[in-house]
């Protein structure tokens, strides 16, 4: 922490080409600001990462604290073979795979719109927004009592004003209690797919566009060979963020559903093992493991990020 | 684009090279309707939140809906206790306490962090970034139970600067990087042209640097906001009845059984509208701060 004290010198001691006396301090100097950001992360993050690691080794359930000791990998063996643990392992990756896929393909059709110049193309870009902006857990709330409610909810409501009397009245949470949550989802999450694609497509080359349309080159062909390959790493990156955010859902999944009906995810699994059996050996277990389902995922995430970076950066 | 809207109506384009100004017209005529229809179903649920908010709770619970019924405060009133349930103030002070007091320690730490990272780089910087990437990918509820037990250990659960804490790790790496990003667009010409006519380093941060980014660091803030606010599963597990904040409480507040959905949803118009404020507000750079800066 001395390190932090040392303040930079006069600019001169920093700037390239400098005399190697000065290289030291000049180097501590670029590195005062970066260090208290750096060591709150590295305690407030890495450490209890550790901690889990360490747990999830261990023999420990609060209800029985005198059987506190070391299992080996016990822990891994249990939620590994646990039905309910692979029940949400897939659940998780059900959710996850159809939110994300769903949300980018309305993502980019809303995007393809809005591209266009129509009259109050802004008064529509804020109203796509506005899902994006409801805090989550009264999204969850506003879903599960206003819309799906198979008494009085407005889409049961709707079939019965277009249907009258004899329309369907489907219990959405009992019948499909996955598709309801991930209906509700795909709502919150197409706002931000779309800005993300409405970014990528207002940032497309026009010169090269126009030469093209000039040189006769059909709609269809332009998009299939230009817009489309210049979309891919916004598409991608939409793809990855949204699947690291929504791998991690849990306020729609405990307040839609409650975690039942086959819709408890690997968040909400955990968060019952932790707080319900209060068996913490066993959530650290589980929690490693979505630690590392998550490396992968976000291996690939880094790669495309860093693919756009290093992009800004030859610029 | 603009070339199409001002072109005069009159003039007939060879078909073969480019299609008809008037045709095109119609298409974007009809791409704005089938637009305008998308964003209407998008936007109607939160049309129905806001109009069911103003209901009464006999109306509000009908079907077909009535879309026509008086409008009332009832809901609203209802929410702030006039039925004698939980007063929502202190999970709502305390969600505002946390977030801005998050959203602060956030900023003293990012903006240097991200000026080390871009105008003045560390060496190996990139890793560095990468490092603070690398813990928002982490899930969130792989490291509950230990923040749970050391929290325990501490006696600090049900403490409103245990979220801050908490929170401030949360959004940490989203403000360098979006910091990074809005601090790497000042120029190092002007930078170096300042130090070279005697102007110190403090001078041109103060002078320079501060400016030119301040819409960057005033769209950083508003997004750790958000995300500080919205937050539920740290909340629910790291406080009790002290220190619970919004969301906390309207997932508690709904176990009452009878008519309560104009309440509902009076009481999610109340917790969402900080975030919608800070929302728009923030529209231009929300895409920057969600790709986490890698979008301009």
């Amino acid at each position: 922490m001395s390190t932090t004290v040392e303040k930079p010198a006069s600019p001169a001691a920093v700037r390239p080409n400098e005399p190697s006396t000065l290289k030291k301090a000049g180097a501590w100097a670029r590195r005062a600001p970066l260090l208290p950001a750096l060591i709150f992360m590295i305690v407030v993050t890495q450490l209890p990462f550790v901690g889990t690691l360490i747990i999830s080794f261990m023999n420990w359930n609060a209800y029985y604290p005198d059987e506190r000791g070391f299992a080996g990998f016990d822990n891994f063996v249990r939620v590994l073979t646990d039905v309910n643990t692979r029940d949400a392992i897939i659940t998780t990756i059900i959710l996850t795979a159809s939110v994300v896929l769903v949300s980018l393909f309305l993502g980019v059709v809303i995007a393809l719109l809005l591209d266009r110049a129509f009259l109050g193309r802004g008064i529509v870009r804020t109203m796509m927004i506005t899902p994006f902006l409801i805090v989550p857990v009264a999204a969850a709330l506003l879903w599960k009592h206003a819309l799906f409610n198979p008494e009085y909810g407005l889409l049961n409501g709707v079939l019965t004003g277009l249907f009258g009397e004899n329309a369907p009245q489907p219990d959405w949470l009992t019948n499909a209690p996955l598709l309801s949550v991930i209906i509700a989802l795909v709502w919150q999450w197409t706002p931000f797919m779309m800005l993300i694609i409405l970014a990528g497509l207002q940032s497309k080359p026009l010169d090269v566009i126009e030469a093209a349309q000039i040189d006769g080159c059909s709609n269809w062909q332009i998009f299939r060979h230009m817009t489309f390959p210049h979309l891919r790493q916004y598409l991608e990156l939409g793809g990855l963020l949204g699947s690291i955010y929504i791998v991690q859902n849990f306020d729609a999944v405990f307040t839609i559903t409650s975690g039942s009906l086959g819709t408890a995810n690997l968040p909400y699994t955990i968060y019952q093992t932790f707080f319900q059996a209060q068996d913490y050996g066993r959530a650290s277990a589980a929690g490693v493991v979505v630690v590392i389902g998550t490396i992968i995922i976000a291996t690939f995430a880094l790669r495309s990020v860093s693919s756009l970076f290093k992009q800004e950066g030859s610029r | 684009m603009t070339a199409t809207a001002d072109a005069p109506p009159t003039v007939t384009a060879p078909a073969e090279t480019a299609p008809a100004p008037r045709r095109r017209r119609r298409t974007n005529a009809a791409i704005g309707l089938v637009a305008w229809m998308v964003g209407l179903i998008f936007v109607a649920p939160v049309i129905w939140m806001l109009l069911t908010s103003f209901h009464s709770e006999p109306d509000a619970a009908t079907n077909p809906p009535s879309v026509f019924a008086p409008l009332t405060v009832e809901g609203y009133a209802n929410f702030f206790g006039a039925d004698g349930g939980a007063t929502p103030w202190p999970p709502l002070l305390n969600s505002l306490t946390a977030s801005i007091v998050s959203t602060a320690f956030v900023l003293v730490l990012a903006v240097p962090a991200a000026y080390a990272l871009s105008i003045r780089p560390v060496e190996k910087w990139r890793d560095v970034l990468f490092f603070f990437l690398s813990t928002k990918m982490l899930p969130v509820v792989a490291g509950l139970l230990p923040v749970y037990l050391i929290a325990q250990g501490l006696g600090v659960l049900d403490n409103i600067w245990l979220l801050i804490v908490v929170y401030t790790s949360m959004n940490l790496p989203i403000a360098v990087w979006m910091m990074r990003s809005f601090l790497a667009e000042v120029p190092g010409e002007v930078l170096e042209a300042a130090a070279l006519d005697g102007c110190s380093l403090t001078r041109s941060l103060r002078t320079i640097v501060i400016p030119m980014v301040l819409p960057g660091i005033a769209a950083t803030a508003l997004i750790c906001f958000i995300f500080s606010w919205n937050e539920l599963l740290f909340a629910r597990v790291l406080t009790g009845t002290v220190a619970q904040t919004a969301p906390v409480f309207l997932i508690g507040f709904v176990t009452s059984q009878g008519l309560f959905l104009a309440k509902v949803c009076a009481a999610a118009v109340v917790v969402s509208l900080p975030v919608l404020i800070a929302g728009f507000a923030a529209q231009d750079k929300l895409v920057q701060g969600l790709s986490l800066g890698a979008i301009k």
